[in-house]
Formats: structure tokens, sequence, C-alpha cells
């Protein structure tokens, strides 16, 4: 209950500042029809109108959880129109760009750490790699891989997540695999130990727990990455198409619902990962 | 010397080149340990005293003279794990219980997992810690860990103890603890130990002979044989005999200083 309060006193102030926000955002519309009609306005019924409004700028909280009930609970998800459906497309991509971007992302740390050409190489390209917008890249992305034959959107749309996913796993296991001080170093020297075995039972164990905070930033940007992917490459399915269409066919509706509907997805992905570390921590006796 | 030398060292030169120049941090160190001797090292920080123990180690090259462990180099002589090494902490890792830190040594040694099992009981039950085989790090009181990392060093049987302050970071009623501990595990298991401390009582209370080092070059610059009895009680230390071995290794201290600085 008291890590739960704070969390839900946030969620209240962010909903107040919403309502408020709706009434300024859709008045001008409200105005604008009430001057043709030549009706008289009062403030209460301008309020009620902007929270009411079929194609509002800023949609009320209200109107996103109707859209939200009638687009995830109460259509079947197999249908074009489940946010389920699409949710379940972006999961997809996301998870294997999370794979994907993990694996690259201790492939390239394990090189950094263990050879100076590879962190004099790798190290400046990887930072660079984050500095070019992931928009500008995306395209590229899906018109190379199409022209080498590969087939749907899977596979392009992990590799841009894999593009953001990878980064904050590769800092963090570098840092990670760092961890050990001289002394450790200096302890599996006396024992002659191999580059393998001071691998195996020293670096990769000490860097665990900063894999697993890594992992919870990693996820989060894997499904950004999808997300991204979706929006500039014409995809008509999956939440970032959602965006993208609710956009052109002027459904601030659409929006909403599904960007409400990825912020849900992304908190449950780092909180199963939040618990996978618990567990792995705890089995691993970090934990007190 | 009587027995045969375990640790010998003839005219040993270190120099450390750093950004602002070099320094030399050990120079003409001669100095034989005979085989079950203990042997501490005591000066300020910056004597050397524990560069001489990485160099018998290995951890370091000499840049001149000559060391010799059982007659071979330190290099051949850890291949033949002849010695182990406690540091200054204990350095447990916290994702490995009590047992599995003593059992490191054996599985990068290749042990068979039932010799394994045997020597952690042995050594853990010499350390005074059975029962505590599956207990984390954390869970331990900074002595207890001090005294499993000992255990982890006695783990494979070397014959050389090299112990790098081990007790420093302790506080004195556990020191005292762990000095009596010690000495036992010295008198039953026969072991050469070569043992770096900053306390004075902690070097007479312990060892068969203490050798007096000091800085700006590191030096050796007095060796002083220990005549107490090898069966020493606590309050051996308010003998005049104690007393004066401690006072003579303080002179020396002093005499390394006053061309020091």
């Amino acid at each position: 209950m008291n890590r739960i309060l704070p969390v839900l006193a946030v969620l209240a102030a962010i909903l107040a500042i919403w309502y408020v926000a709706v009434v300024p955002m859709n008045a001008g519309w409200t105005v604008a029809q009430a001057e043709r009609a030549g009706q008289e306005l009062t403030f209460p019924d301008l309020v009620a109108d902007t929270m009411d409004q079929d194609r509002p700028r800023l949609p009320a909280p209200h109107q996103v959880a109707a859209e939200l009930k009638k687009t995830v609970l109460d259509t079947k998800v197999t249908s074009k129109r489940s946010l389920v459906f699409h949710g379940w497309i972006t999961l997809q991509s996301t998870l294997w760009g999370f794979a994907l971007g993990t694996v690259v992302g201790i492939g390239m740390a394990v090189s950094i750490v263990y050879s100076r050409t590879a962190n004099m190489s790798l190290m400046p390209w990887a930072i660079i790699s984050q500095t070019i917008p992931i928009v500008a890249i995306a395209p590229m992305i899906i018109v190379v891989l199409a022209t080498l034959g590969v087939e749907g959107r899977t596979v392009p749309k992990a590799i841009i997540s894999a593009y953001l996913c990878f980064f904050p796993v590769l800092v963090s296991m570098v840092k990670g695999l760092r961890s050990p001080g001289p002394m450790q170093i200096d302890l599996m020297k006396t024992y002659s130990a191999s580059a393998g075995q001071t691998f195996w039972k020293l670096r990769l164990p000490a860097s665990v727990p900063y894999l697993f905070t890594s992992l919870k930033v990693g996820i989060a940007a894997a499904l950004v990455g999808t997300i991204v992917g979706e929006l500039p490459t014409g995809a008509i399915q999956g939440l970032g198409a959602r965006i993208l269409i609710g956009d052109q066919f002027g459904n601030p509706l659409m929006i909403w619902s599904a960007l409400i509907a990825a912020a849900c997805l992304a908190g449950a992905l780092v909180s199963i990962v939040a618990v996978l570390q618990s567990l792995a921590l705890q089995r691993m006796g970090y934990a007190r | 010397m009587s027995q045969a030398a375990v640790i010998e060292a003839r005219n040993l030169d270190l120099t450390f080149e750093t950004g602002d120049g070099s320094i030399q941090a050990l120079r003409d160190v001669t100095l034989e340990i005979g085989k079950g001797e203990f042997v501490s090292f005591i000066g300020p920080s910056g004597c050397g005293k524990t560069t001489f123990l990485r160099v018998v180690a290995g951890l370091e090259t000499p840049t001149g003279g000559e060391v010799r462990v059982n007659g071979t180099s330190p290099d051949e002589a850890r291949r033949d794990r002849a010695y182990g090494y406690v540091f200054q902490e204990a350095g447990l890792y916290p994702w490995r219980t009590i047992a599995g830190n003593v059992r490191l040594p054996l599985e990068i040694m290749g042990y068979s997992r039932s010799e394994m099992a045997d020597r952690v009981n042995r050594v853990l039950e010499l350390v005074e810690l059975s029962g505590f085989e599956n207990k984390h790090p954390w869970q331990l009181s900074g002595g207890m860990q001090q005294r499993a990392s000992i255990a982890r060093a006695l783990a494979f049987d070397a014959d050389i103890l090299l112990m790098d302050e081990p007790f420093g970071a302790l506080d004195e009623i556990v020191r005292d603890h762990l000095n009596e501990q010690l000495l036992r595990l010295w008198d039953h298991t026969g072991k050469t130990i070569g043992f770096v401390t900053h306390s004075i009582p902690e070097a007479v209370y312990l060892s068969t002979r203490v050798v007096v080092m000091s800085p700006r070059p590191g030096r050796i610059t007095d060796i002083i044989d220990n005549p107490l009895p090898r069966e020493r009680p606590l309050d051996i230390r308010d003998t005049p005999e104690f007393l004066e071995i401690a006072q003579r290794i303080r002179k020396g201290l002093r005499a390394g200083h006053s061309y020091g600085d």
C-alpha cells in the first residue's frame, strides 16, 4: 500500500491536469459552433461540450477510457479493430528486437572489455549510432531488407527495435564486466585461472546486477523502437500503425488509446523484467 | 638458517614508472624465509612490504635481482599452487555462499566434486566457520568474512600463505581473536607464512621473525629474530620480553624515518 499510494497520487494529478487542459484545447470548436448556431454559451455548457466532442483536439480521459473499453474488451481479439490484436503485433517485434539487442549488446560488451582494438573502434560507433534519429534510419532499414528479399514487417521492425535496445545493454555490460576490482582480478591470478575461468566465474556473475538494470531500460527502448518502426513505413498493423492511421484520418481517440495501450504494455514489460531481476538477484544471494 | 629456504630474494629491485617520474618501491632487498617460518613485514606506507609480497606471489615483476620460491620462479611456483594469498579485504564473491567462495580455487584447479566437499568442510572447520556453509558473505561479520577468505587460501593446501594486512580493517577485539586463531592454525599446519602488518604488537605476537622496512626507496632496515616460545597466550604481550622486541621494532621504524623525510 505504501508503494501504491504515491503512484496513485501522481496518476490522479495527471488526470486532473488532463481534464483542466481539455477545456481550453477544445473550446475553440465549441465556441465556433455556438456562434454559427447563434446560441448563447454558458460556462458549464462550454465545459460539458469540450468533454464530449467527436473529434476533439485533446480527448478527455473518460473518452479515451471508453475507446479503450470498446477496442480492448468489446472487440474480438482477432479483429483488426482490436487493440489487443495490434498490441500483439507490436509485442512480437518488441520481444524479437529485445532478444536481438540484448545478444548484440552483450556480445559487443564482451569484445570491448577483452579487446583494446574493439574498445577503440566499436565504442565510438555505438555512441554515434544513438545520435542518429531512428525515424531517419527506419525507412532505410526496411528498404535494404526488402532488397535483400526479407518479407514481412516483423524482421525489419525487430531490427529497428534492437537498434535502440542494444545500447543501454552494451554500456551497462561494459561497466558490469569491468566492475571486479584489481584485488578480485589478482585473486584469480594467484589461482593461475585462465581468461575463460575469470570470465565465467568472476566477470560474468559480477555483471548480472548491471545487466538487469539495463534490461529494464532496454525492453522499454525496444518497444519504442518497434512503434517508431511502424510509423514511417506504411505499416497497417501494430500500435504505431494505429497512431499513424489515427493521425491521418483525424481520429485523436484512436491515437490516444493506442498511446495508452503502448504505455501499459511498456509498464507490463518493465515490471516483468523487474520481477525476473529480483528473483535472479535473490537466487544469486545479492538480496538482503 | 637450519631449515631449507622456501622463499629466497636476492638484491631485489623494483621501480614503478608513473606519470610523474619513477618510484623505487624496492631497493636491494635480500631475504631468506625458511620452511615453517612466520615472517612479518612491518613499516610505514610505501615501504614496499606489500610490493615484496606481490613479487613473491608473481603479481609484480622485479626490475632487478632474483626471487625464488621453492627453488623455482614465482610464476612456476604459482602454477604449482605453492601459495595461498590473503588480501587486505576478504573479497568474497557476493553471489557465492561461504562454501561456494571457499570452493572457488578448487573449481578453477579442477578438483573432483567429492574432494571439493571434503576440503571445504575441513578448512571451514579450521577457521571455525562450520555451519556457515550456506550463508552469503553479507550475512557474516567482517571478521568472519576474513576468516572465510583465509579458508579460501588454505583450501588447496599450499605450503606458503602470503597475507597482506588481512586484519587491518578489523577492530581490535576481533583482531586479537583472529591473531590467536592464526597462530594456532600455523602451529597445526606447519605452513610458511609471510604476513604484512602495520601493527607492532601483531607482528611481535605472531612471528618468528620481524622484517622492518622503510620507504623511499623501499628497503629492509632491520630483521629481528623473535625468541618468544611457539606457544603464545594473548597475555604474553605484557611480558618484558615481548615489550623489548616491540621496542626494538619501534626504534628500527624511527631510524628508517629519520633520513626518509
